[in-house]
């Protein structure tokens, strides 16, 4: 089994955002970054894979070198190499090519990543990167078995889940519950310090820009109710805030 | 400038953020001068399909294979690439969904666009393709120019409220060869909840956590979101713990919801639940802690117990 998993580095969930050089730039001063959470669903379930069937585990992002402190935890946590293609990630078309050019001709059986990245959140990479290669591409997977050269696996549907089955190679889109978080041990911490990481140029361009960010409008004083009187709230909600 | 607009369908009806995407397209269409074309797929009546029209739309190209009949994400990019070129789209409009994204993707990819998701406001076509969106999960926002030839942009729930004419429009049948895509999956098994509201395009929510104290104390939750015809929602630690279903889970690593309406019963409001809900248009919070930290992102709040209060609410909504 011959297994990719890509992953992006992302604030931390709890992070405060804020900007700099006059709203043009994303402020990284006290970000503390993480693997983002569902890169590290889908990072969990392929390290699960490759220990009960065998193979290797390639972890790959497309990130600056900020992000591989993410990529060394994901070493410690069970890929056997990681591949970092040095460019800025902010384009999902950009990302997707960077992930499909480096994967062809590898002979991936499967490629997993999140459903979507916690910070331009448009879930779309893994979508992308299955037509630029041909594969079948499915999100947001919640269960995934193989068994020999069949994957059967649940993806999230609005209201409920759909069953399929599909052949490898696969491109999916992860998320809960398909493996829980792993936390790295002190051995896989020590081996992750000499695994092979590899540094490649990016080779193709962004087709969006990001011109301006602005952060929302601060949020007015919240209106205490008496629990006594609290069908009050409803009329509030009819008359006043106009969403009943 | 051609428009497309992908729509979604649901038992045989437009999806409402479907037709919040027509309507959103219509408006593009006008400012950048050009005809706008709505793609469904799936199985709906000319009746239902023409009401694109009272939002907009002139023309509704609809596909409807039997081997369109279940979700499938190749087979329906397939169809919505092959409508793009044919219609010489220069924007491509989703409503964001789970399906749209996946969909929307492959049609990327074919296409070679730019794409931008969850955009929250029409575009800026003075000079160049600006569009606003929601980053962070919806924490910040990001106005964002497209350079490719092709624009794709999903948007968000509520952008623009809706406003609807008589018009209607003409449907026309798409026949596009998907033969083989559909060969590559089967579906095993469809699990879907029937009967209730579909979370992601509800209106209005009402959503319980860990304060709820156990799945058998759900009953006056159930009772108020039936009273007002909301969907029920949870937090992670609910569905974490079984209490409920995982697609009712809305949070950072969950769905997230822009109802007019989101009620939070017994839920503290940790940041990872806040980023699956800041951008509903009212809050409201109950729970008995007054120093939970939901009530600073709250519009309207109440300390006490839950189930003091939700028979109380369930009572005025059934008064009104």
């Amino acid at each position: 089994m011959k297994i990719l998993v890509c992953i992006s580095s992302v604030p931390d969930t709890t992070s405060k955002i804020s900007f700099e050089e006059n709203d043009t730039k994303f402020s990284k001063a006290g970000i503390q970054y993480i693997i983002g959470p569902y890169d590290d669903y889908a990072l969990a379930r392929g390290v699960e894979l490759r220990e009960s069937l065998g193979g290797t585990l390639t972890v790959l992002n497309v990130g600056l070198a900020d992000a591989e402190p993410q990529i060394r935890k994901a070493l410690a946590i069970g890929a056997d190499d990681a591949v970092r293609i040095d460019a800025e990630p902010t384009d999902s078309f950009f990302v997707a090519s960077e992930i499909a050019n480096y994967a062809k001709d590898k002979g991936f059986d499967l490629i997993l990543m999140g459903r979507e990245t916690t910070d331009y959140n448009s879930g779309v990479v893994h979508g992308i990167v299955g037509e630029l290669l041909g594969l079948p591409s499915f999100s947001p997977v919640m269960e995934l078995k193989l068994e020999g050269n069949t994957a059967t696996l649940a993806r999230e549907i609005e209201g409920g889940k759909e069953k399929l089955e599909a052949s490898l190679p696969l491109v999916l889109g992860c998320q809960e519950p398909i493996a829980e978080w792993k936390i790295p041990n002190m051995r896989g911490i020590m081996s992750a310090r000499t695994k092979p990481l590899a540094v490649l140029a990016p080779s193709s361009a962004a087709l969006t820009n990001i011109d301006k960010y602005e952060l929302p409008a601060p949020k007015g004083a919240c209106k205490m109710i008496s629990a006594d009187d609290a069908g009050a709230l409803i009329k509030l909600l009819q008359t006043e805030a106009k969403v009943l | 400038m051609s428009v497309l607009v992908y729509t979604e369908l649901a038992d045989g009806q437009f999806k409402k953020s479907s037709l919040e995407a027509i309507f959103y397209g219509s408006k593009v269409a006008a400012q950048v001068g050009g005809s706008m074309t709505v793609l469904a797929i799936g199985s709906a009546s000319d009746d239902e399909l023409s009401k694109a029209g009272y939002f907009g739309a002139t023309k509704v190209l609809h596909a409807n294979a039997q081997n369109l009949a279940s979700e499938n994400i190749m087979a329906y990019s397939k169809v919505l690439s092959e409508t793009a070129k044919s219609v010489s789209a220069k924007v491509v409009i989703s409503a964001k969904s789970s399906l749209a994204d996946a969909v929307m993707a492959r049609a990327v990819g074919a296409l070679k666009a730019g794409l931008v998701g969850n955009v929250v406001e029409l575009p800026d076509t003075s000079n160049g393709f600006k569009v606003k969106r929601s980053i962070f999960t919806g924490k910040a926002f990001a106005e964002t120019s497209i350079t490719s030839d092709v624009k794709f942009i999903a948007i968000k729930k509520n952008v623009l409220p809706l406003e609807e004419t008589s018009n209607s429009a003409t449907v026309e049948k798409l026949s596009v060869d998907t033969g083989s895509l559909t060969e590559s999956s089967k579906v095993l098994e469809t699990i879907k909840a029937t009967g209730t509201v579909s979370l992601p395009e509800a209106d209005l929510v009402v959503s319980g956590g860990r304060g709820m104290k156990g799945p058998e104390h759900w009953q006056p939750l159930l009772d108020l979101a039936e009273a007002l015809g909301a969907a029920t929602a949870c937090s992670k630690p609910v569905s974490d713990l079984d209490w409920r279903p995982h697609h009712e889970h809305v949070g950072q690593t969950g769905v997230k919801v822009a109802p007019n309406l989101y009620i939070a019963c017994g839920i503290s409001g940790a940041i990872q639940h806040l980023a699956g809900v800041n951008s509903s248009k009212v809050i409201v919070v109950i729970n008995k802690d007054p120093e939970a930290p939901f009530f600073k992102a709250a519009d309207y709040g109440i300390v006490g117990d839950v189930f003091d209060v939700l028979p109380k609410l369930t009572a005025a909504v059934k008064a009104l």
